[in-house]
């Protein structure tokens, strides 16, 4: 039953990731109609704003003093400039906040990298089939993703969540179980709340604010929104801003879960085109819903009593769910009609 | 000629001629040079292009004529591999029988696909197909470890039985070949500074390939074909009209899945290694950027875009700063180092780049592919027609 | 129709020109030495350095690069000769190999089996290659051994740590210098039982994947023998990056020990999730719960920050040995980048020489001399103590070193420190457990 709890949990948290990635990705892709491969760079870009931040804040300067390496070098001692603005121990904790401080850098510097795509490149696409899509936003994907592993290395950069968020909570003792029979990480808990959040923040943004409406307006029926005078256009970049935004804020959120490289776009390019269109398309909902579903089955195909009776379950259940719901529901769970069908 | 009309005919005999000179028009540099890293006049990358170029081929079959953009198609090449190679151990060493039961398993693994993923249609249908091959992989990677031989792939060994053959003799595994004729066996051919190599593999898998295009522009010119190019231009419309599109779909799917597969099987029949990387998302994908680039259902852009990816991967990954500095070491120091910074990033470790700015350039200046390119280059030559409508009528098929 | 493999730089120099259109093929090969692949000329020869330099492992192939660049440099005379004065094997005087200049050419795996074979192909077609080396899996070390085995070239594998290199999957003309899962698991336990005792009991999770099959077998034949017990083992996909639906389980299994049967991108990860449900301050069984990761690299250390402290593993060299070997190619390697070496710069770099030294000793470049001259070899001096390269699978046998991840480290290269250097006499194994056939070597022509 305990373990039954935790991979609920699990799912949750996995789901709210799935989600969070997801959400972005559809307010591009689901309603914009464009198939953006470059999503998943948008997501790796959020998690390297917290890299960046932190090593911003932790950037080395010169002491004075020489020190001799073991392999033989003469290095010059360092240590972080903002121990010397800062002092020591406040320095210190900036640093160790680096994570939640980038949430603040991140979300100018993601809408200005999504608002340049659009304009710049995006743009130019709306028109052009799917396959040209494709081909650009996967050819800008990996373009931004050499860049960063350019700067970065292609090594995985350890980020760390603040001290204060280290450990984990004991939700067993709460609900009348044996203390430590299920505990989870402050972070993750954290990690799920905050997407909770988000998603609930973009959902009241485009359902009750004028912006919101038009821009729903406009996803059924550009046209029409165009011939009322309403500056359309500009309202879709706003919307990739947004979305650029999300789906960076997913990252920064995620580095302390897992340590970011330049390659974590990739991963997750694939499972979030799937958990857009099993939730349908068109649908933000979906998306959401889909995440969540998706997060919480391969949690719990990991268990180690499932994978005894199916071996290698875990790592086809995405997948297998995908295409059940596609077969059952043909636009997926709650998708739209006619959107991207042909 | 071969029931083709005076336009294809010239096309394939202009693709054969391609294949047939390719050890030529390849090595332009002669060895030794500064820009011999350029050549690509090699064995290994020759068979490549054709065999990719089967690949595309294949694909556009699909994806040119009905529009279905099938995100899994590297699951056939699996497949076929891991066939062939089972024939290479089981059967025989010769490569043909591996070759053909390579195509039919990939044949059935694509009519097993095809009848469940063709009940969607547009990014349905991709998701489907792309959860099919990912699950292909997934499981050739880990539990089907004793069939696939996982992660490190299965291959040929001295055990195998090979029961048509004769027993192997000192102790090396025999590599693949057609009636004695080894796979890797090459006539080198030097003039001058040049060296040209003439490798058996390379030549049966360029008649494969030129077959496999005959073979695609009647498809393309058939009734069938028609058929399929009415489905994408208005599947309802035909669906009202009371025509049952499904096993239409069904079976341009199959035989595009067979294309995989036999270029799967050409692939081990060249090198007899299968691993399940070659089913994974990113393979699937590598096909479809390849078809996009050369041009989408344009009967000849898909092995032209093949080439493209292949001659990066396979080239601008082996340049390095050794050679970077060799070729720059006529320029005084400072601007020698400088040349070198500059370059550095696109080549070696950064090949990747160097590949999705071509992508994009390629998507942004020339919409339609490497076909659209080499047209605007043919228009520049014949000014006096007009330009614009005229140009639109030279393609071979509008892409999309 | 001539065979190939015949050198195509060895064509040229031997002149054979014809008229345009006419031409004759060639059968020559170049210098005196014949009647094998790619043989080099009487100037120089090239060896292939492939390596992944794209995907997760690039920094990994990265360093290694740096070794065979410095291996070249030193090899051809130039630098401080590294541990060219320190081997026991004094044949190599910085003049080449076998007075030829030392060149190279360097080529991508991706880490994928496909594109490494592809890789050395080109390598071996068109730059003429007589050696290839490198690599940072044992995937791509199965796939481009048996390549270089069908094409008559030698391989000199990189990093690659599955017992299947060199069991199941050896081959005659392949040859590696670095330890397997079985060393690292028969190393390890012995340290295991002193530290956390004879009674406990381990959980596994394992990358589903060739190598974590052979490392999670070795750790679990090795502990069990101790005295432990393996309550669980828990595959884990080779694309998984949160880790947390395995992690979670584990306190509660009755555990007290979590074995990551993970390399890579994978440990760092696995490691991340199990820090964070805080099984390194957790108790079981009356015991601190603790973990074990059987294979440790200076990257994945890296990479996983602060949560390696205090965990024990196993790896093949480490830059802070004090030997002579050791020291001398820290320091070169130091001075010429800046940093110390990883264990992968260290197995390539020492791979080179040792091929470069057997190449000497057999007086050819011939794939058979040269791997009659490593079989059975003996030496010193290259920073893992006395080593043996085994005749019977072409595998080195030398001391291990069990590490732990260091409490307090210096600077960020000093992540792990060497708790017991494991005599080879502990972790050899008879060859034919793994089953397996090395063939006949293959000169290729």
């Amino acid at each position: 039953m305990d373990q039954f709890i935790l991979q609920i949990l699990n799912g949750l948290d996995k789901g709210s990731a799935y989600a969070l990635i997801a959400l972005g990705l559809t307010l591009i892709f689901g309603t914009l109609g464009v198939v953006n491969f470059a999503h998943g760079a948008l997501f790796m870009l959020g998690a390297f704003c917290t890299v960046t931040l932190s090593r911003f804040l932790s950037f080395e300067v010169d002491t004075g003093e020489v020190m001799k390496t073991a392999w033989g070098t003469e290095n010059p001692v360092t240590e972080p400039w903002i121990y010397g603005t800062l002092g020591e121990v406040t320095g210190q904790t900036v640093i160790d906040w680096a994570v939640p401080l980038s949430i603040l850098f991140s979300i100018p510097v993601m809408i200005g990298i999504g608002v340049l795509m659009e304009r710049g490149l995006i743009k130019h696409f709306y028109k052009r089939p799917h396959a040209d899509q494709i081909l650009v936003t996967f050819g800008l994907a990996i373009v931004l993703q050499e860049i960063i592993k350019y700067y970065f290395g292609a090594n995985q950069i350890a980020t760390p969540a603040p001290a204060a968020f280290v450990g984990s909570f004991d939700f067993g003792s709460l609900i009348g179980f044996d203390a430590n029979s299920i505990i989870y990480p402050y972070w993750r808990i954290i990690y799920f709340c905050f997407s909770l959040v988000l998603i609930a923040a973009v959902f009241a943004f485009l359902q009750f604010t004028t912006f919101g409406m038009v821009v729903r307006a406009g996803m059924s029926d550009r046209e029409t929104v165009g011939l009322l005078g309403i500056n359309i256009d500009r309202r879709f970049t706003i919307m990739f801003g947004i979305a650029a935004a999300v789906a960076g804020l997913a990252g920064v959120m995620y580095t302390p879960i897992v340590s970011p490289n330049y390659h974590m776009g990739m991963d997750f390019l694939v499972i979030s085109f799937v958990v857009v269109v099993v939730g349908g398309m068109g649908s933000l909902g979906g998306a959401v819903l889909a995440g969540f579903i998706l997060g919480t089955l391969e949690s719990f195909a990991s268990m180690q009593f499932v994978l005894e009776r199916l071996p290698g379950i875990n790592q086809i259940v995405i997948y297998l769910a995908a295409i059940v719901i596609l077969l059952t529901r043909p636009r997926g769970l709650l998708g739209r009609k006619g959107v991207m069908e042909d | 000629m071969f029931g083709l009309n005076t336009k294809d005919t010239r096309l394939l005999l202009i693709v054969a001629l391609l294949v047939v000179l390719a050890p030529f028009l390849l090595n332009p540099f002669p060895e030794g040079s500064a820009l011999a890293q350029f050549n690509a006049g090699y064995p290994d990358l020759m068979q490549r292009f054709v065999i990719f170029g089967v690949f595309a081929i294949g694909f556009n079959i699909l994806f040119g004529l009905t529009g279905y953009l099938s995100f899994g198609h590297a699951a056939f090449l699996g497949a076929g591999s891991y066939a062939g190679v089972w024939m290479l151990k089981l059967l025989t060493i010769n490569v043909i029988p591996a070759i053909i039961i390579s195509t039919i398993v990939a044949g059935m693994f694509a009519l097993l696909i095809g009848f469940i993923s063709l009940r969607r249609s547009g990014i349905y249908f991709s998701i489907l197909t792309l959860a099919f091959a990912q699950m292909a992989f997934a499981l050739a990677a880990s539990v089907l470890t004793p069939i696939t031989g996982g992660e490190t792939g299965l291959q040929t060994s001295l055990n195998d039985p090979r029961i048509l053959d004769a027993a192997s003799e000192g102790g090396n595994i025999p590599a693949p070949s057609i009636f004695g004729l080894q796979m890797r066996d090459s006539f080198e051919l030097s003039v001058g500074e040049w060296l040209f190599t003439f490798n058996t593999g390379y030549y049966l898998s360029g008649i494969i390939m030129v077959l496999a295009f005959y073979v695609a522009i009647r498809i393309f010119r058939s009734p069938f074909g028609l058929m399929l190019k009415a489905i994408k231009s208005n599947q309802q419309r035909m669906h009202y009209t009371g025509v049952n599109t499904r096993p239409y779909m069904l079976a341009c799917f199959v035989i595009s899945g067979m294309y995989a597969g036999l270029a799967g099987g050409l692939m081990v029949a060249m090198d007899p290694l299968a691993g399940a990387e070659r089913m994974q998302w990113t393979a699937s994908g590598e096909v479809v950027l390849m078809t996009i680039l050369g041009g989408t259902g344009t009967l000849i852009g898909p092995v032209l875009g093949a080439g493209l990816i292949k001659y990066f991967e396979n080239i601008f990954s082996k340049i390095n700063d050794n050679l970077l500095h060799q070729w720059f070491a006529f320029l005084p120091d400072g601007m020698e180092e400088f040349m070198v910074t500059i370059i550095h990033p696109f080549i070696g470790k950064g090949w990747h780049l160097t590949l999705g700015l071509l992508f994009m350039g390629v998507v942004i200046f020339l919409p339609g592919g490497l076909v659209e390119g080499g047209q605007r280059i043919a228009r520049l030559f014949s000014r006096k027609k007009p330009s614009g409508k005229d140009g639109a009528t030279t393609r071979t098929e509008p892409a999309e | 129709m001539s065979k190939t493999n015949v050198t195509r730089r060895g064509v040229l120099k031997t002149g054979a020109v014809a008229g345009a259109g006419l031409a004759l093929p060639t059968y020559l090969a170049a210098g005196g030495h014949s009647g094998f692949a790619n043989a080099p000329g009487d100037s120089s020869v090239t060896l292939g350095f492939n390596v992944p330099q794209t995907g997760p492992y690039a920094d990994e192939g990265a360093d290694e690069l740096r070794a065979y660049e410095l291996a070249v440099e030193h090899l051809n005379g130039g630098g401080d000769g590294g541990m060219l004065s320190t081997f026991s094997s004094q044949e190599l005087s910085g003049n080449g190999i076998l007075g030829r200049k030392v060149e190279y050419v360097t080529g991508d795996t991706q880490t994928k089996p496909d594109a490494a074979r592809a890789s050395a192909r080109s390598m071996i077609e068109k730059d003429g290659a007589i050696m290839i080396t490198g690599g940072s899996s044992s995937g791509v070390a199965v796939a481009v051994q048996a390549l270089c085995q069908e094409a008559g070239i030698i391989f000199m594998a990189g990093l690659t740590h599955s017992n299947d290199t060199t069991g199941k999957d050896k081959k005659a003309n392949g040859f590696r210098h670095f330890f397997n899962s079985y060393m690292s698991g028969a190393a390890l336990a012995p340290i295991l039982a002193a530290n956390y005792g004879t009674s406990r009991k381990a959980y596994h999770l394992t990358a589903d994947y060739n190598w974590g099959y052979t490392t999670e077998e070795a750790v679990r034949t090795s502990t069990e023998a101790m005295g432990w017990e393996t309550v669980a083992a828990v595959k884990t996909p080779l694309a998984q990056t949160d880790f947390s639906s395995y992690v979670a389980p584990v306190l509660n299994s009755g555990a007290d020990v979590l074995v990551l049967n993970h390399y890579g991108g994978n440990m760092v990860n696995s490691l991340t999730s199990a820090v964070q449900f805080g099984l390194r301050t957790a108790q079981a069984n009356g015991q601190d719960f603790q973990i074990v990761v059987p294979l440790y690299s200076r990257l994945m250390a890296k990479g996983a920050g602060a949560n390696v402290k205090g965990i024990f593993g196993s790896t093949n060299w480490h830059w802070s040995l004090p030997d002579a070997g050791s020291q001398a190619f820290t320091r070169s390697f130091g001075t010429k980048y800046g940093f110390p070496p990883s264990q992968a710069a260290h197995t390539c770099y020492v791979q080179t020489l040792l091929y470069a030294d057997a190449v000497t000793r057999a007086g050819s470049f011939n794939p058979c001399a040269v791997g009659e001259a490593l079989e059975g070899f003996q030496f010193d001096g290259l920073g893992n103590g006395p080593t043996l390269y085994r005749a019977e699978d072409h595998q080195c046998f030398k001391d291990v070193l069990v590490v732990k991840g260091k409490e307090n480290p210096d600077n960020e290269f000093d992540l792990l420190e060497i708790v017991e250097v494991t005599p080879a006499a502990q972790v050899t194994y008879d060859a034919s457990i793994f089953g397996g056939e090395l063939g006949s070597c293959n000169p290729g022509a």
